[in-house]
């Protein structure tokens, strides 16, 4: 089948199977590899992007699902939440192999977008399923909240 | 006589053609009709829909409490998710962040298009089957429906119907959900009665 993607704002074509994971079809035919590939059953979180606003395992989704919906991978991240959230994880130095970070972030951006006064509970629930095998949790914790906090001041991206 | 007549003739004169049928089967309304007493062939006419009603695929996302189990041992479901406001996830980690329109073969994770939690009063989880028949009848812990409701939402619910077609290794409930819906009305026509035990 051939179909048309909404894909950080710009329009991409896609040809093949309607069953492909959008994961491969965003890493290996659109080249947009910070979206990452983890586990592929919807259990670590690494693949994570926004569709229509919302967080979305991209290893879970077939790309046929995927008509008229617009598409947000970490490459197209640009709202004022999503500069904040950026600036606070290099600011704390949270990362540190990487490979889930693009997930991670997502995942806060998503979150403080809807709750800007996300609590450690939201935080906690938000992020679940996103996997850190270095264990940044707490790092990723205090960039959440510290974004947050230059949002509300206004001292945001 | 060949051998397989012989077996054919054990399996119709000993019942074990019955159970050959499969453990997975219902039994039909009508199979109660030899039970005399009206109230004693509804309470049996649930105690065969509860099959259903207490299988993995219904109780996993009637859970008690907020959050849902999966698997055919009903463990606690990985990753941790909660209900939320809606019965569809925390922000940022809702249901549809993982399941789909449909059950997706290459990540094995199921989907339907309304996937969510049922409503935390109608949690089934650890009570028996007289409580959950009693929870069912009480519109203040079954959604505010009336029985036809409840009749409609056994037989004709899709996302009833999804525990008939899980995809992957997961165990359909038993029999069919045209068959539910069948053993669920004549329940309510014999006066929705509820076992005792």
């Amino acid at each position: 089948m051939s179909m048309t993607l909404n894909v950080n704002g710009t329009r991409r074509d896609f040809y093949g199977d309607p069953d492909t994971p959008l994961l491969w079809v965003i890493r290996e035919q659109l080249g947009l590899t910070g979206t990452k590939y983890g586990c592929g059953i919807a259990q670590c979180g690494a693949c994570t992007i926004h569709v229509d606003g919302v967080p979305l395992r991209s290893c879970s989704a077939p790309v046929a699902a995927m008509t008229g919906r617009a598409i947000t991978t970490i490459e197209g991240l640009a709202s004022r939440v999503a500069k904040a959230v950026q600036k606070a994880w290099v600011d704390l130095d949270v990362v540190q192999c990487g490979y889930c970070q693009s997930g991670q972030i997502m995942s806060a951006v998503a979150l403080l977008e809807k709750k800007p006064k996300a609590t450690d509970e939201d935080i906690d629930h938000a992020l679940a399923g996103n996997i850190c095998r270095c264990a940044t949790y707490q790092r990723i914790r205090a960039a959440i909240h510290l974004a947050a906090k230059r949002l509300a001041s206004k001292e945001g991206a | 006589m060949s051998v397989a007549q012989a077996w054919l003739v054990v399996i119709v004169l000993t019942g074990v053609g019955a159970s050959l049928a499969g453990a997975n089967d219902l039994r039909s309304p009508e199979s109660f009709s030899s039970i005399g007493d009206q109230a004693d062939r509804s309470r049996s006419l649930f105690v065969e829909a509860g099959r259903v009603l207490q299988h993995p695929r219904c109780l996993n996302c009637h859970p008690a409490g907020d959050r849902p189990s999966q698997g055919e041992d009903q463990h606690p479901h990985t990753p941790l998710v909660v209900r939320g406001l809606d019965d569809k996830g925390a922000t940022a980690l809702r249901c549809v962040t993982c399941h789909q329109a449909a059950n997706f073969t290459p990540s094995g994770v199921p989907g339907h298009p309304l996937w969510q939690m049922a409503p935390r009063e109608m949690a089934w989880q650890g009570k028996s089957l007289p409580q959950i028949c009693e929870q069912i009848k009480d519109p203040r812990r079954n959604g505010g429906k009336t029985l036809t409701q409840i009749h409609e939402h056994l037989a004709h619910d899709t996302l009833v119907g999804w525990a008939w077609a899980p995809g992957g290794s997961r165990e359909p409930a038993p029999g069919t959900q045209a068959q539910l819906g069948a053993l669920t009305a004549a329940w309510i026509e014999t006066g929705a009665a509820c076992p005792t035990r």
